[in-house]
């Protein structure tokens, strides 16, 4: 059975569509889900794209959080549904709550959008496991408030249980604590990520396949689960 | 007229009970008309979808207070409003018509087609409507010949005149494209200047049923180090990020251009790409009386007022740091949201007009889709929700608030029009109702009422085709013979390698040839999935249909110094330059659009410019057989008598069947060492005038620009598309500002790819090599092809009669660019003079450690120093071809072989030493120490493809003689 992966669309998501794009390569069927609609339709799993949703009014993500979609979300990723934030949902999943830290305006104050190398640290969440530890991945980095940061003592948490899921080699394109590109929740089950993999999935548009393992990571999760 | 049962919902938020029913104010007026006012969503505040527009609250408070607004007025104006009846009673009052920019006779002509002088309302429409950026009174005359002179297509849908040129692609699918200025707010404002540039051409596109997919910005600074452009440039591309990248459309390409002619007058236009399935165009005419008006978007502020007449039409003074509440502000959230929903309302086929809110706002649009159809209009003023309740008549019809768009749909369609908009948190107001003709068979009037008062009563086709039209005087600048006289080619020249190492350095740091990605950086390339090229390529590419491949490529090009020198070839250079682009990735060019920014046209020398450039333009593409299928013109792009460069920015269109067989511009690198074959395509001349060394060098400006030859154009477009197909191409790169030193950079720089390259004989000795590399002749095209190839590529080249030279290979393990006989500059010494210039001048962003663009690159063929001597013979021993040979051996090599590999009829000048040097090629052959120990005489070029053959073919090889002679009209 093909596995089903929910896309969310707040208003102001961009990357939806590319997510869904991702989804659809790497084997599973996109279900795009709508934000004010709290079902989540049966979906395996669920993507926050990226994108300025509800115009980052505010803070980023601080308003998504409150969609009706986001209720039901919060509560499945409780019961260890695989959720992927990027860009914006990563800000979202931290303003939800669901990870620690937040998001801030890029040191440097430009959005930037380069082809960024990645360390992939940790490979036993839902969303990597189709990855070798330490592998090195090339993907899009494209934001203006992706500088990561948290207290010393989330940021010790986060490094002693391993739950650092990507950190930036190369140059740190927005001034991230500890070069931190992605993390996960304690269960593993909930990633949050600052760069676009689903930007990397096609020879043609992007500048790697990297991005794919990613999605196909959730579909082996899934595979695996216990049902 | 239709009596329709009360279709739109009344709703007291916005209207009145007690006045739900307004006078009627003519008999002229609408049929009987029930509807009172539909306010679309009063549940948008609470609505997670439009949480910071709480939309319904302004919308209810500005009509709430009928009677208050007598005082808000400085006139004597009992009832705080002009009325037409108020007009007509008073015909000797004195209106300031001067000071809104409206000439006497141009105030006499108004008072004739209404009959008595206009009410305050009408005055600022049709000062609005008749200023030179709305109707064009000035280009007009010229402008005539892009229709003239347009080659037959049956690909054009919609055209001139329309909100964009809409160009059929395929069967299904249709692409729209338009550039478009936003000069002088960009000054005044850079960040929403730009930002709402972006904004609004965005809405040209939506306008006509197409998704929007890309944008472009061709971008014209003052001085790099001029203090202000650290205030303008960095706000200019920070709004156009802030407002495409929240949009979520990709920024595909563009120009950054430094000119001291910019300063003070920064040119900030913005190309927006769109696609629609061809039965999905929309249209703008209001048809349809009874069909009610529906203004939707952004409510209505004060911001944008008198945008265009005072800004766009004024040169700047010392006053213009006054004018910033001109500038309107954006919200690209509202943008977003606007285009999901009428695209959505388009595929339901709930419209039957819609029109953009821009320059001129919601005047322009009432009037155009009017005018369009011949009917009239009914509007209440009061219904259009407002930022500011204190806005009186005469406001709300001149502001230019962003993100609003108006349609006309019929009547038992605007719940569901309403409903889609809830949807998308967008408010939407049924604000009036198409009226019909007048019963004499005239055309309809529109008619505003505000608060039941009468205060527009004309005829919308006086605003929209009955404007001024002016020949102006022209007269060519008398200072053009003399500039013309005073040529670049008599500049001293770097005559020795060392100079010419250094003038290299030097000039890829310069600010016009020096890295973007400072710039670039700042805009997303990715969004949508579908950007196959994007900057710093010659043109953007964008997949626009995922089953099939189909891709436009689209590039922008312009260039003010060699249109000051000759703006008719000016312009023509400018789209040469912008079809070679699309040319390179292997498109087929089909369309242009333009952007003529110009000084006053009130000055005859520029009025002279501007129409050599028109005419220029026109008949280029005449002779490229492709039309103009819209644009813009920017006049007033001046401070005191100081004009700028005519400045024509052309945006050339292409089509590829297949986006995986477009052609990028950088060397390629090859595992194991092997290497390409470069070759220069078409001719190079002594050509320096106008050209980007003088200016960074000599800081001089003179003599004649690079002659453009548009037939030998079209040769060069239709080789590259046949040669990219059958896959000859590793990598084609445009050759213009810089000449071939700054394409050759920038191919070895993309992606960390050296090249060694030979002077052909003919440019050797003295300052020839400088010239080879520096001068700027047109029509030329750096092309790598890949090894085994070459032979049918040359041949094709033949049958394009195209002129082709050898002049080196590719060498992934060099990490340098080699000029035998020149110099030998390493490629992080040429990364580091590109890169730095821009973060050194702006800052905030220091320059990254660099990644290879290309994960298959081995890290070590980008940064690492070559190894000299037997150390690198590894590459080419793997592929079992023997002995490497030293640096030198091998350039020489190249040298001997390279210099009679000339293919065409090339100019006699430049080619005396062609003929007879063949018979030395061979002969030195053999001894080729990297060349495969037997030359593949007469095999097949596929096989020959396994093989190393940096070795010549020269028994195949077209001599100079054999090459079907082409033309050259010079």
């Amino acid at each position: 059975m093909t596995a089903r992966v929910g896309v969310v669309t707040f208003p102001g998501s961009l990357d939806d569509g590319d997510a869904a794009r991702a989804v659809r390569i790497a084997g599973a069927e996109p279900v795009r889900l709508w934000h004010g609609d709290p079902q989540l339709h049966g979906v395996d799993a669920v993507v926050l794209p990226g994108g300025f949703s509800y115009g980052d009014y505010l803070r980023c993500g601080a308003i998504a959080r409150f969609a009706p979609v986001m209720e039901t979300i919060v509560d499945a990723a409780a019961g260890g549904l695989p959720v992927l934030g990027i860009c914006n949902g990563f800000q979202i999943l931290c303003e939800a709550h669901l990870l620690p830290g937040a998001l801030t305006r890029n040191q440097h104050l430009h959005f930037r959008n380069r082809d960024q190398l990645l360390r992939i640290e940790s490979t036993t969440t839902a969303w990597t496991n189709a990855f070798q530890p330490g592998q090195k991945v090339l993907i899009p980095v494209k934001n203006g408030e992706g500088c990561y940061v948290a207290d010393t003592a989330t940021l010790d948490e986060l490094e002693a249980e391993g739950r650092v899921v990507a950190r930036y080699v190369g140059g740190n394109p927005n001034g991230s604590q500890r070069d931190i590109a992605a993390i996960t929740n304690p269960a593993g089950n909930v990633v949050g990520i600052m760069p676009h993999p689903e930007h990397a999935v096609e020879a043609l548009t992007g500048p790697s396949l990297d991005g794919l393992g990613f999605f196909t990571s959730v579909l082996k999760h899934l595979v695996g689960a216990p049902a | 007229m239709t009596t329709h049962p009360d279709p739109v919902r009344d709703t007291p938020e916005a209207f009145p009970a007690g006045s739900a029913q307004p006078v009627r104010p003519s008999p002229a007026a609408v049929a009987p008309q029930g509807a009172a006012v539909p306010q679309a969503n009063p549940a948008a505040t609470t609505s997670p979808a439009n949480p910071a527009n709480p939309a319904p609250a302004a919308a209810a408070a500005s009509p709430a207070a009928p009677g208050r607004h007598a005082a808000a007025s400085a006139t004597d104006w009992s009832d705080g409003v002009d009325t037409v009846p108020r007009a007509g009673d008073t015909p000797e009052e004195l209106q300031p018509y001067a000071e809104l920019g409206l000439r006497d006779d141009e105030y006499d002509r108004i008072r004739h087609i209404l009959g008595r002088r206009p009410t305050q309302s009408e005055l600022a429409m049709y000062s609005i409507m008749w200023s030179e950026h709305c109707s064009y009174k000035s280009s007009k005359v010229h402008l005539r010949q892009f229709g003239e002179k347009a080659p037959p297509s049956d690909r054009l849908l919609a055209g001139i005149g329309e909100n964009a040129g809409v160009v059929r692609v395929s069967d299904e699918l249709a692409v729209t494209f338009k550039v478009e200025s936003h000069n002088h707010p960009s000054f005044v404002e850079p960040y929403q200047g730009a930002a709402t540039g972006v904004g609004g051409i965005v809405r040209d596109i939506l306008a006509m049923g197409a998704r929007p997919v890309a944008v472009m910005d061709p971008l014209r600074f003052g001085a790099a180090d001029h203090p202000d452009t650290a205030r303008v440039l960095p706000g200019v591309v920070a709004g156009v990020g802030g407002y495409g990248n929240c949009l979520g459309l990709p920024n595909i390409g563009g120009e950054v251009v430094f000119d001291p002619c910019y300063q003070g007058n920064p040119l900030v236009n913005a190309l927006c790409l769109g696609v629609l399935p061809v039965k999905r165009l929309q249209k703008k005419e209001a048809t349809g009386p009874g069909n009610i008006v529906v203004l939707m978007g952004a409510k209505t502020g004060r911001d944008g007022i008198g945008g265009v007449s005072v800004l766009a039409s004024a040169t700047f003074d010392e006053g213009s740091e006054q004018r910033r509440p001109s500038v309107q502000v954006g919200d690209p959230f509202i943008e977003k949201l606007l285009i999901e929903a009428c695209l959505e309302l388009y595929d339901a086929e709930l419209v039957v007009g819609i029109q953009d809110l821009g320059g001129a706002g919601l005047t322009c649009a009432l009037t155009e889709t009017a005018a369009s159809a011949g009917t009239g209009m009914r509007v209440w003023l009061e219904r259009v929700p407002l930022r500011e309740p204190s806005m009186e008549p005469h406001e709300i019809l001149a502001s230019e608030s962003q993100e609003r768009m108006l349609l006309v749909v019929a009547p038992d369609k605007l719940d569901a029009v309403l409903k889609t908009c809830e949807k998308w948190g967008v408010l939407a107001t049924a604000i009036g109702e198409v009226t019909a003709p007048e019963p004499d068979g005239q055309p309809g009037r529109l008619l505003i009422t505000w608060r039941d008062q009468l205060v527009v009563d004309v005829p919308p086709g006086s605003l929209v085709d009955d404007g001024p039209v002016y020949a102006r005087p022209m007269r060519e600048p008398a200072d053009l013979i003399l500039l013309q006289a005073d040529r670049a080619e008599t500049l001293p020249r770097p005559s020795d390698p060392d100079t010419l190492r250094e003038t290299v350095l030097r000039m890829i740091a310069s600010p016009n040839l020096a890295d973007k990605t400072w710039v670039t950086e700042q805009y997303d390339r990715y969004v949508l999935g579908n950007t196959v090229l994007a900057q710093p390529e010659d043109s953007g590419v964008i997949r626009i249909d995922e089953r099939t491949g189909l891709g436009v490529a689209l590039s922008v090009d312009g260039n003010g110094r060699y249109a000051r020198l000759d703006p008719y070839h000016g312009a023509k250079l400018a789209l040469a330059e912008a079809y070679r682009n699309v040319a390179v990735t292997g498109a087929e060019p089909i369309a242009v659009t333009d952007c003529l920014n110009f000084g006053s046209p009130e000055d005859p020398g520029v009025m002279w410019q501007f129409a050599e450039a028109v005419r220029g333009l026109a008949d280029g593409c005449a002779e490229l057989g492709i039309p103009v299928t819209g644009g813009n013109v920017s006049f007033y792009n001046q401070t005191g008598a100081a004009a700028i460069h005519p400045t024509p920015v052309v945006g050339v269109l292409g089509v590829l069947e297949n986006v995986a067989e477009r052609v990028a511009s950088g060397f390629v690198p090859r595992p194991g060492g092997d290497h390409d074959q470069l070759f220069l395509l078409g001719e190079t001349h002594v050509e320096l005038s106008g050209s980007e060394w003088a200016w960074v060098t000599h800081q001089h400006l003179g003599g004649v620009p690079p002659q453009v030859n548009l037939a030998r154009e079209k040769q060069l477009a239709g080789l590259l598309a046949a040669a990219a197909r059958v896959g000859h191409l590793s990598s084609a790169h445009d050759l213009s500002d810089g000449g071939l030193a700054q394409s050759l950079v920038e191919s070895c720089l993309r992606h960390g790819v050296g090249a060694r390259i030979a002077v052909p004989d003919r440019f050797g000795g003295g300052s020839m090599p400088f010239v080879f590399l520096f001068s700027e002749s047109s029509g030329r095209v750096l092309v790598s092809v890949p090894r085994g190839h070459e032979k049918a590529f040359t041949a094709l080249c033949g049958e394009h009669g195209v002129p082709w030279e050898l002049i080196g290979v590719t060498d992934p393990a060099g990490g340098a660019l080699e000029v035998h006989g020149q110099f030998r500059i390493r490629l992080d010494e040429l990364r580091e003079a590109h890169a730095s210039l821009l973060p050194s001048l702006f800052g905030g962003m220091p320059p990254f450690e660099v990644t290879p663009a290309e994960p298959a690159v081995p890290a070590a063929a980008a940064t690492e120093p070559v190894a000299e001597g037997a150390g690198d013979a590894g590459d080419t021993a793997e592929a079992g071809t023997g002995t490497q040979a030293d640096e030198a051996g091998t350039v020489t090599q190249i040298d001997v072989v390279i210099a009679p590999e000339t293919g065409g009829e090339a100019d006699p000048a430049t080619t005396a030493a062609v003929g007879g040097a063949d018979a030395t090629a061979t002969s030195a052959e053999p001894a080729t120490p990297d060349a495969p120990a037997g030359p593949d005489h007469g095999q097949p070029a596929v096989q020959a493809a396994d093989q190393p053959a940096d070795g010549e073919t020269d028994g195949t090889r077209p001599a100079a003689g054999e090459q079907p002679p082409t033309s050259d009209e010079r």
